[in-house]
């Protein structure tokens, strides 16, 4: 049997993927941000996990104003780097696992979740940034990933409850897929960060903080906070935050906390970053 | 039609990307999406005006990204994941744009973000309406 062993989120600011790419990740300014996820990448290597099931949105990538979906789960073999204006990220291709993916959206859609099956899809820094900061910059990456995309940048995004439960639906897919394989889940996006209008460079600590104590001990609380309170506290982009409920809601109730790091800023985001392992699963 | 009031349209300096814009700002996006093939760069570099023709883009909306003014464009249905395609394109640092946006110089835009960023704190509403939540009431 599957099962899902643990989640992490991370923040997926494409200055991240920058810095890597253009090799300043020694500057003074990047290396506080970097810094924070050296302990991430020894818990990775020791957590070894079969596949990663990684919880991102698209930002005008593989995804249009031609074709919206609210949730998108990528069942192709491998998913190539997307060119986002400067050649595609110098990163591995995203191995994916079709014969899981392709039994998830056979599982979770029957459970009420209808998701968008996506056969052909490049990625972007949304997944491809966290995957570098949990893994650094391997030649390949240590396992296969099922990407999952969802709409946060067309109004409204999913309400946070509504991806909790498709989190306890992931889980439920999972928990029934017969080989033995040790799953990550991996929330991206957030904090608390504003990129557009008059009102950019918003960043609120206060909120970010409280949503990682809830996010580890009382998640439930978090699938209350209604999208005008998001966009309101955490800035119109800090929305993206409801993707990391997904991956709480594929954990168990009680989870580890087994670290946290935030900092601000890494440009325009605050970076936040938790890993969270499931009692049971390990 | 007049534009129907959300409770979003409260938070200041905030043009949120719903529905109704991105139906009114279909074209504006596309247009942006396109230039992301170099072919497409080169064409609205020679020639900005007979490019956008290809779109259809209001007069307000032609107007708004001949003059690079970003605010109005989010306003009249850009989303900024797309406009800054053409911030690219114009060989601009998203910084920049965020500076523009705010109406800040660039350094001083940095400066911000580097002490902290944006406060929340007499950015939450324009009406008052959230001053309940400012006393730290409820959170999270």
């Amino acid at each position: 049997m599957a099962r899902i062993v643990a989640g992490a989120a991370t923040s997926h600011v494409p200055a991240i993927g920058a810095a890597i790419d253009n090799k300043k990740t020694e500057q003074p300014y990047w290396k506080r941000v970097f810094s924070g996820f050296e302990k991430s990448k020894q818990w990775m290597a020791a957590a070894r996990p079969d596949v990663i099931i990684a919880i991102y949105n698209d930002h005008a990538s593989a995804f249009s104003v031609e074709l919206v979906p609210t949730f998108a789960l990528g069942c192709a073999t491998e998913f190539p780097p997307a060119d986002e204006g400067w050649g595609p990220r110098p990163v591995p291709v995203v191995k994916g696992h079709p014969e899981l993916a392709a039994h998830i959206a056979q599982s979770v859609i029957l459970d009420e979740f209808d998701l968008t099956v996506v056969n052909k899809m490049e990625v972007d820094h949304g997944l491809t940034v966290p995957l570098n900061l949990l893994c650094g910059s391997p030649a390949q990456w240590p396992c296969p990933v099922i990407p999952l995309a969802v709409n946060v940048v067309l109004y409204p995004p999913p309400t946070g409850h509504r991806c909790f439960m498709l989190g306890r639906a992931l889980r439920k897919a999972i928990r029934s897929w017969p080989q033995d394989l040790r799953v990550l889940v991996l929330g991206t996006g957030g904090m608390s960060h504003q990129i557009s209008g008059p009102r950019a460079g918003l960043i609120n600590s206060k909120f970010d903080k409280a949503f990682l104590d809830k996010l580890s001990r009382d998640p439930k609380k978090l699938t209350r906070i209604p999208h005008l309170e998001y966009m309101r506290e955490a800035g119109a982009e800090g929305i993206e935050l409801v993707m990391w409920l997904i991956m709480r809601g594929a954990l168990d109730d009680k989870v580890d906390e087994v670290y946290r790091f935030y900092t601000v800023p890494a440009s325009n985001t605050a970076v936040g970053h938790i890993i969270l392992e499931n009692r049971r699963g390990k | 039609m007049p534009r129907k009031q959300q409770d979003y349209d409260d938070i200041p300096g905030t043009f949120v990307f719903d529905a109704e814009r991105s139906r009114q700002g279909y074209g504006i996006n596309m247009f942006c999406m396109s230039l992301m093939k170099d072919e497409n760069r080169k064409a609205f570099r020679a020639n900005e005006a007979q490019y956008l023709k290809r779109f259809p883009l209001t007069a307000d909306q032609t107007r708004a990204i001949l003059e690079r003014d970003y605010n109005r464009m989010l306003e009249l249905g850009g989303n900024i994941y797309f406009t800054a395609k053409l911030g690219a394109t114009d060989g601009h640092s998203f910084q920049h744009l965020a500076a523009l946006m705010t109406g800040m110089t660039q350094e001083d835009y940095a400066a911000m973000m580097l002490a902290g960023g944006r406060p929340v704190e007499g950015n939450r509403s324009k009406s008052g309406k959230d001053k309940r939540r400012k006393s730290g009431a409820k959170r999270g």
